[in-house]
């Protein structure tokens, strides 16, 4: 219960009540719906019953507990996104770091060709970023997925870091410069880490976005968990597995992507809440929001420091 | 360039049902968003649950596997739904989360007070969520929102990998096929994401700083 919503629970027996009936129509409909499943799902087709090739068939259920396929699993399909995963998202790091730099120079000759080109890695879709790659770099599939992960991503990230630095006050800068530092040290040395140190939760959201988008490798051809499991092994078992392995496909994705989630989830919680839009509301994960939200409170701060002076 | 101009109305054509499952799965995403949204903020802790359960497992699911699942899986238990139908519904199921949260994070804008306001006035929940709290939500949404709608743009290029014939996909055949043009063709296909992406996305900037500054 957040924000606002805390103000439609009109305390009382009442609500008490109505939410209790909810509860047991819901729980009634969930036992309804378990129920027939398990009734009509294993029935045989002559008896009017949908036999479903997988998970709710009991002569089926051997692929869970067999550890060849869960080795070929892990050690293929979840190596394969993961090993993406981590490489695309190093590189994206860095590639963000440059961007942001590069975009907030004070040269309008730096900045200018370096935001059309953020936005337009932000604007194209990665799918097709990969095939440009795959086509035109020939660097082979694993590194089509790689770099255009690391690419679209750095184009995010380097909003978000954007958006960090100028949420900064203005003393920061002014602090480094007076302690005799360039303006490029003061921007590497004392800006940039509270930049970053700030925007860590937005950029750990946007590697969600990356890990999730891993499995676009399973159209252009890379051996990442979407294309091991639910290709190759249901090729080499026939089709009858196709929703078992489904369902252990999505699990497995679940797994990695919701522990990455609530990490970022945890870290926003107890890092600084200067960024966060609203008490309760969800993180601002779009950089582009991030630089808005960041530009306000910014300009917030300024008229404070005017008005106290 | 010239494969670029040669093979326009075969862009168009791509381009045509990429704008098509934009709208429509839009729309859907926008209906299915805003009931989920409801249910957030609902006074019953069962509906709050279970939209929150769904926020969570769909936005945490990649849109390749929704798509797997909509494109292969779904006529393999016996669905007989065109591949361009499936996709539009998995595109709407997966985009209607991050509508709910567009959703919510403008409702969450809104200042407390207005809300207590509201029930301090004898409004019921209805009355406060429709009189009150939805006009000012309102304009906070709409930025966040279109970026959702930019999102899904991009994310239509993902149905091509799956049967749909659109703009994606009409451009791997056009780099089939013209082995030698393979840059002119890809470029080609990039302008016309990019003629939906950046005007949506320079309008929503526009929108949010104005707002923003407003507020």
């Amino acid at each position: 219960m957040t924000g606002a919503s805390v103000l439609f629970d009109a305390p009382g027996p009442k609500a008490r009540r109505r939410s209790l009936i909810f509860s047991i129509i819901a729980g009634v409909l969930v036992v309804a719906a378990l129920g027939w499943m398990f009734l009509t799902l294993n029935a045989p087709k002559e008896s009017g019953g949908i036999t479903l090739p997988g998970m709710f068939d009991a002569s089926r259920w051997d692929i869970y507990a067999d550890p060849e396929i869960w080795s070929f699993i892990i050690f293929q399909g979840v190596w394969g996104t993961l090993r993406a995963a981590i490489v695309a998202a190093v590189l994206a790091i860095i590639i963000g770091v440059l961007f942001s730099l590069l975009r907030s120079a004070e040269t309008a000759w730096i900045r200018i060709p370096t935001a059309v080109v953020i936005e337009f890695f932000r604007g194209m879709p990665v799918l097709l970023m990969m095939l440009f790659i795959l086509l035109v770099g020939s660097t082979g599939q694993y590194w089509a997925v790689v770099w255009a992960l690391a690419v679209y991503n750095g184009a995010l990230i380097g909003e978000a870091l954007r958006a960090g630095l100028v949420s900064l006050p203005r003393g920061q800068r002014e602090a480094g410069l007076s302690l005799g530092m360039r303006p490029l040290q003061s921007k590497m040395l004392v800006e940039f880490p509270q930049a970053f140190r700030q925007m860590l939760p937005i950029i750990v959201a946007q590697l969600v976005v990356l890990l999730k988008d891993t499995s676009l490798g399973y159209i252009v051809g890379y051996q990442e968990l979407l294309r091991v499991t639910l290709n190759n092994l249901s090729s080499f078992y026939g089709n009858r597995y196709l929703f078992s392995l489904f369902v252990i496909t999505w699990l497995l994705y679940l797994a990695m992507n919701l522990s990455l989630s609530w990490f970022a989830r945890w870290l926003a919680r107890r890092g600084d809440r200067r960024l966060r839009p609203a008490k309760g509301g969800p993180l601002p994960e779009d950089p582009s929001q991030a630089i808005l939200v960041a530009q306000a409170n910014a300009a917030a701060r300024q008229s404070e420091d005017n008005s106290s002076r | 360039m010239d494969v670029v101009i040669e093979n326009l109305p075969r862009y168009l054509e791509g381009f045509t049902v990429t704008v098509l499952l934009l709208v429509v799965s839009g729309l859907a995403a926008l209906v299915l968003g805003t009931i989920v949204a409801a249910m957030r903020i609902s006074p019953v802790g069962t509906l709050r649950g279970v939209a929150t359960v769904y926020t969570e497992i769909i936005r945490n699911t990649p849109l390749t596997l929704v798509l797997f699942f909509c494109a292969l899986i779904l006529p393999y238990l016996g669905s007989r739904l065109p591949y361009t139908v499936a996709a539009t519904v998995a595109l709407a199921v997966y985009t209607s989360p991050f509508v709910a949260e567009a959703l919510r994070s403008g409702i969450n804008g809104v200042p407390v007070g207005q809300a207590e306001a509201a029930r301090s006035l004898g409004f019921g929940f209805g009355q406060s969520v429709t009189l009150v709290i939805f006009p000012q939500a309102f304009r906070m949404t709409i930025p966040p929102l279109i970026n959702v709608f930019i999102a899904l743009t991009k994310n239509t290029s993902v149905a091509g990998g799956f049967f749909v014939v659109e703009l994606f996909t009409v451009g791997k055949e056009l780099a089939n096929a013209n082995g030698d043009a393979v840059i002119a063709v890809l470029l080609g296909v990039a302008t016309f994401y990019l003629l939906i992406t950046v005007p949506l996305g320079l309008l929503a900037a526009q929108l949010e700083r104005k707002w923003v500054v407003q507020r």
